[in-house]
């Protein structure tokens, strides 16, 4: 009885879709009824080459959607260049995905200067520079650059976070800010004076910057101490947080400690600083650390194991580089599906500006990407978590849109 | 310069010319860059080639030639043709003055204080007192040129990619004949007698380090108009587009084109646009093993260059015809 059911309810079906399937197939180039062809560029070589496994475990993913059979049907076919960091290599890269490979797409650009080089490129000829992995606040700018859209929470919104908190525990603190003096830098620096508001001015008692070519933070730690803050805003990147955090505690100065989330990692920072010297740091968090303990059973994470072991088995299980991959990969699956047999670049950018309340298996618990037409940031909840000497503890309610 | 060569130039340049109407854009911004990287090689060429002095920071005055060329059309509004020359004019100026101080330096001595302008530059383009200038680490974007007006009147219509290709042959084409001229005459034999024998070039009456400070600043006028050209075609610079690899690269395309051959610097850029993309799309695990590969390749069998290699060809064909002319009495 049940077998004989099958085919007719496959024939009610089909007479239901197709119509409705036939009206709406609409390609641009890259796109048919076999296959999506996506551009991707990623440093494989050059200075950031560490990287490149983002690359790898992105083209992992996607031949595990198409070993299952694809989205609505079609094969994912990704075409990834080695741009060696270097922006005129982008450039070219960019250019040969676009008039040659004549891909639908260019998903997960890294870096901020190889996406500022082709950004413009990228918009004169309206072709979806989609998730691009870097966190600057630029990116985030659908009137100027409606086919330009980034991933992660950008610094600035993570930065007001900081602040937010700061005004409601601590509404009399004095802060000092240390900063990386680049892009990233002031980009977290302007969110967070604008997170304090009017009250930045009698709050902040002291910034200071610091290069990524000094040798160490020292003296200027020695200046913010004398400044007499209580609270402390450390942006910077791994190698200088961990020298920031130990000098903090060395010094006898213990004030309200801020990390940035760009060094949250336990591994290259917070050990290297001391785990001791570590306690009570406060910082953020949105994807899930596959390393931690808490989530040695979340099914996402099981999930992205056995997914690592059988289509990336070479790869380094304790990167979180391969984590990101995994996760932003789907997120473009699932723009993907969206947009249904529509397959045009405009609709390409309508879907993944029209994201629901979608859920990326290895965000933390509660955060869910939200997009708009006026809102091309897909990431904007973080959760704060507090170092307790082992791990990251995260307290409070998921904090953004 | 006889009529075969002449007719051999000619052919040359007609296929230069046609090349953008058969290709792709996407293939003549590619090749405008193979333009762009030859002048940068051919001024490189001259320094180490020529006049012996190993350079291991060309990429620092294509850094400064490219900056010139931006800063000017974005903060002074100057058509991008005008920045061609007063990069080249800072360039010369800034090389001039680099050569004085390294007339001191000899061989690796040399090579060592080039590395360090080279390394050093792209920090320095960072530093936030000439953030307001050079745009910090977020660099200069700037608008690719339209072809003139004056072609669309006569009928000529040409997208930017294939008008700034003819823009670059244009300069490409004056710079390599400013080249030829300066290394026949008397300077370029002084250049080449203080390569050879820097002591017998003094008891020559050679003014060897005027001539050795000059060649600096020529190499670096090149390669900075190369720079200038090369911002234009990428329209974006950042300091994180000038590192010591792209030093390194011009002198890998010097040795593999052909030291102290003019021509070499074609095939030079030709090998330093091309075979990076060729080692990628071999291997994504190790372009750079790939390209080992390649590079050791050409250095056994071409040990000349590739320019020595074309010569010796033509030599041995040339003789072939000479002898077979012999024979028929």
């Amino acid at each position: 009885m049940k077998r004989k059911l099958i085919p007719i309810a496959a024939l009610l079906a089909a007479a239901l879709a197709s119509p409705a399937a036939l009206a709406q197939k609409k390609y641009d180039q890259g796109a048919s009824d076999k296959e999506i062809l996506i551009g991707h560029i990623n440093p494989y070589s050059g200075p950031a080459s560490a990287y490149g496994t983002i690359g790898r475990s992105i083209a992992a993913y996607f031949k595990k959607v198409n070993d299952e059979g694809g989205v609505n049907g079609r094969q994912i076919n990704m075409i990834s260049y080695d741009d060696g960091y270097s922006p005129p290599k982008t450039v070219e890269m960019a250019r040969k995905l676009v008039e040659q490979d004549k891909v639908l797409l260019i998903f997960q650009p890294l870096g901020t200067p190889p996406n500022s080089a082709i950004h413009k490129y990228m918009n004169a000829k309206k072709v979806p520079q989609l998730f691009v992995a870097t966190g600057a606040t630029k990116w985030n700018d659908p009137q100027k650059f409606p086919w330009t859209m980034g991933w992660q929470p950008n610094y600035q919104t993570e930065a007001q976070i900081y602040a937010a908190h700061i005004l409601k525990t601590k509404p009399n603190a004095k802060i000092a800010v240390l900063y990386q003096n680049d892009d990233y830098g002031k980009d977290y620096l302007k969110g967070f004076l604008d997170g304090l508001g009017a009250k930045a001015k009698t709050m902040v008692v002291k910034q200071v910057s610091y290069e990524v070519t000094d040798p160490t933070v020292d003296s200027q730690m020695a200046q913010l101490q004398a400044s007499g803050a209580d609270t402390f805003f450390n942006i910077t990147t791994p190698k200088f947080a961990a020298q920031a955090i130990r000098k903090a505690w060395d010094s006898g100065w213990k004030p309200v400690h801020y990390l940035n989330n760009v060094s949250g990692s336990i591994g290259s920072v917070l050990k290297p600083a001391g785990m001791d010297k570590s306690v009570g740091l406060i910082t953020t968090q949105y994807l899930k650390d596959q390393n931690d303990k808490a989530w040695a059973n979340d099914p996402a994470v099981l999930e992205w194991t056995a997914f690592m072991k059988k289509y990336y088995p070479e790869g380094n299980l304790a990167a979180s580089e391969n984590f990101y991959g995994w996760n932003v990969a789907q997120t473009l699956v699932q723009v993907l599906k969206q947009a249904g047999d529509n397959l045009t670049r405009e609709n390409v950018m309508k879907q993944a500006a029209s994201l629901k309340n979608y859920v990326v298996p290895g965000a933390l618990p509660g955060i869910k990407l939200n997009t708009s037409a006026t809102d091309f940031a897909p990431f904007e909840s973080v959760q704060l978590a507090r170092f307790d000497g082992t791990e990251w503890v995260r307290f409070g309610e998921i904090i953004g849109k | 310069m006889n009529k075969r060569v002449l007719a051999g130039y000619t052919v040359l340049l007609l296929i230069a010319c046609a090349l953008p109407f058969v290709v792709s854009e996407y293939r003549t911004f590619q090749f405008t860059l193979v333009l762009i990287y030859s002048i940068a090689l051919l001024g490189l060429n001259i320094l180490t080639g020529f006049n012996g002095q190993i350079s291991l920071g060309h990429g620092a005055f294509y850094a400064i030639g490219a900056y010139c060329a931006a800063i000017l059309m974005d903060k002074a509004g100057i058509p991008y043709w005008a920045t061609i020359p007063a990069a080249g004019a800072v360039c010369l100026v800034a090389g001039f003055l680099f050569g004085l101080p390294a007339l001191r330096l000899e061989g690796l001595y040399l090579a060592l204080a080039t590395f360090a302008l080279g390394v050093s530059l792209p920090q320095l383009l960072k530093y936030h007192h000439l953030e307001e200038w050079t745009g910090g680490v977020q660099g200069i974007v700037i608008t690719k040129p339209d072809a003139p007006e004056f072609l669309t009147g006569l009928g000529v219509a040409l997208n930017q990619d294939q008008w700034l290709y003819f823009f670059t042959l244009a300069v490409t084409i004056v710079m390599f004949l400013l080249a030829w001229n300066l290394l026949r005459g008397r300077i370029g034999r002084a250049m080449m007698a203080i390569r050879d024998n820097h002591v017998a070039a003094e008891a020559m009456g050679v003014d060897n380090s005027m001539v050795k400070s000059l060649t600096f600043g020529v190499s670096a006028m090149f390669t900075g108009i190369a720079g200038a050209l090369g911002a234009i075609a990428v329209q974006f610079v950042a300091p994180d587009s000038f590192n010591i690899f792209l030093s390194i690269t011009f002198l890998i395309g010097i040795v593999i084109g052909g030291l102290s051959s003019i021509s070499g610097a074609l095939y030079g850029a030709l090998f330093i646009q091309f075979v990076p993309n060729i080692a990628d799309e071999i291997s994504k695990a190790a372009p750079w093993a790939i390209f080992g590969l390649f590079l050791l390749g050409f250095i056994y069998l071409m040990p000349m260059g590739v320019a020595g290699a074309i010569r010796m060809g033509l030599a041995r064909l040339t003789r072939k015809v000479h002898n077979k002319q012999a024979e028929k009495p």
